[in-house]
């Protein structure tokens, strides 16, 4: 009994500890109340996405991993949901007025992933910016901070 | 048991029967006819090489070269130099390791002297002993005769590269940065030449052709080895041709003239 009571202080101590330092670090990095701040996510080429933003959000990877083993093991290439398409769209250039590669922080892909902590292996193969023939001829320059698509606050 | 016996025997049993063969065939003519709209389109699928593009790789069609050697000059690099431009080949100065998809190589008659050169590069066999060995199903061949590597499930063993008797396929063995998008490749992966199969699925032919009748002999020719309609069929059909190691048994669809 006297072991079990220690243990629940215990606890009690450690939640609190865990609590403060997260507020520490709400009170780094963003807003104190909300927890880390969302990404400015950097707003896309043309009309729509392939799919509404909260599917793509939640799936973006199936649609992405399907796609791929068609496309190399069967030559499907007229879906519209490869990686070279998500790039020709969702494209950013850097201060040079070029498509900025991963490398950058301000990559679509980067913002979120850098974000939510998870680490993708996708561009050690392939491109991550459009060839320069594959961009949309009305293109606009999108910087970083031009615009988001939603995750912080609206929705 | 007399000869005679043993003869009947053999013949009695179930084997093939031409007349009942011809019949079943005539069968199959007539429920095409019967059930028009199925069996019709399934029967244009098959005998139209643009209508299966469409639909991704069909196994109607099996993609194939011929080389005519006579035409293929000594000196000239056309196909290796597009090849390297077209799936952005950098090389890193080290030929040892260097990826190499198409290279040229010289032969010589040391009794005679005669030499000559010849573009080796995948030759995409109907049986591959790198689809054999692969322990993870990542060297596969597509529908139409392909043989690729699918770099997902690669996972750099390179057994693949001991069993090509052609030496085709190559290691990346650094960090790649810029590679093209309709040409993935990356550290820790086999790879070897496509057909330019991004091309191929475009309807155009692969770079190290086109190039080679652009600026060089115009020795290499591109097409369905199944269609008897296409160029290749035709020729393939006319000229003697070869296969290296045809020996092997493995059917190469890259086939040579003049060698």
């Amino acid at each position: 009994m006297h072991l079990r009571r220690t243990g629940i202080g215990m606890l009690v101590i450690m939640l609190l500890g865990i609590s403060c330092l997260t507020g520490m670090v709400c009170a780094e990095e963003g807003s104190a109340d909300k927890g880390v701040a969302f990404p400015v996510i950097p707003v896309a080429q043309g009309d729509k996405c392939v799919a509404d933003t909260a599917f793509m959000r939640r799936n973006h990877m199936k649609l992405l991993n399907h796609q791929r083993d068609e496309t190399v093991l069967k030559g499907e290439r007229d879906e519209p949901y490869s990686l070279k398409e998500c790039l020709n769209c969702h494209v950013v250039f850097g201060p040079d007025a070029k498509p900025v590669t991963v490398a950058s922080p301000s990559h679509f892909c980067r913002v979120c992933h850098d974000y939510a902590a998870v680490s993708i292996d996708c561009f050690q193969c392939h491109a991550s910016r459009p060839e320069p023939g594959d961009l949309p001829a009305d293109h606009q320059m999108i910087s970083l901070f031009s615009g988001t698509t939603g995750l912080n606050g609206s929705e | 048991m007399s000869s005679e016996s043993k003869d009947k025997k053999i013949n009695a049993t179930p084997g093939f029967d031409p007349t009942r063969r011809s019949f079943l065939s005539a069968m199959a003519a007539a429920a095409g006819v019967t059930l028009a709209p199925g069996v019709m389109l399934y029967g244009i699928s098959r005998s139209s090489s643009a209508q299966a593009l469409e639909n991704g790789a069909s196994s109607a069609i099996r993609w194939g070269m011929l080389i005519d050697l006579g035409r293929c000059d000594n000196g000239c690099n056309d196909c290796v130099s597009a090849c390297a431009k077209e799936n952005g080949l950098g090389g890193f100065g080290r030929p040892e390791t260097d990826a190499q998809w198409i290279r040229k190589i010289e032969i010589k008659n040391p009794q005679t002297g005669f030499s000559q050169s010849l573009p080796v590069m995948c030759q995409h066999c109907e049986d591959p002993p790198c689809v054999d060995v692969c322990p993870t199903g990542a060297s596969f061949k597509r529908a139409d005769g392909i043989v690729l590597v699918n770099k997902h499930t690669c996972i750099g063993c390179r057994y693949c590269m001991m069993a090509c008797p052609y030496k085709a396929r190559s290691f990346v063995h650094e960090v790649l940065e810029d590679q093209k998008s309709y040409a993935p490749r990356g550290k820790g992966t086999v790879e070897s030449c496509t057909l330019c199969v991004h091309r191929i699925d475009a309807n155009q032919q692969p770079a190290c052709v086109e190039a080679c009748s652009d600026t060089g002999g115009g020795a290499m020719l591109f097409g369905d080895l199944n269609d008897p309609d296409s160029e290749i069929s035709q020729r393939v059909a006319k000229y003697a041709s070869q296969q290296i190691r045809a020996d092997l048994g493995l059917d190469p669809a890259i086939r040579y003239r003049n060698l």
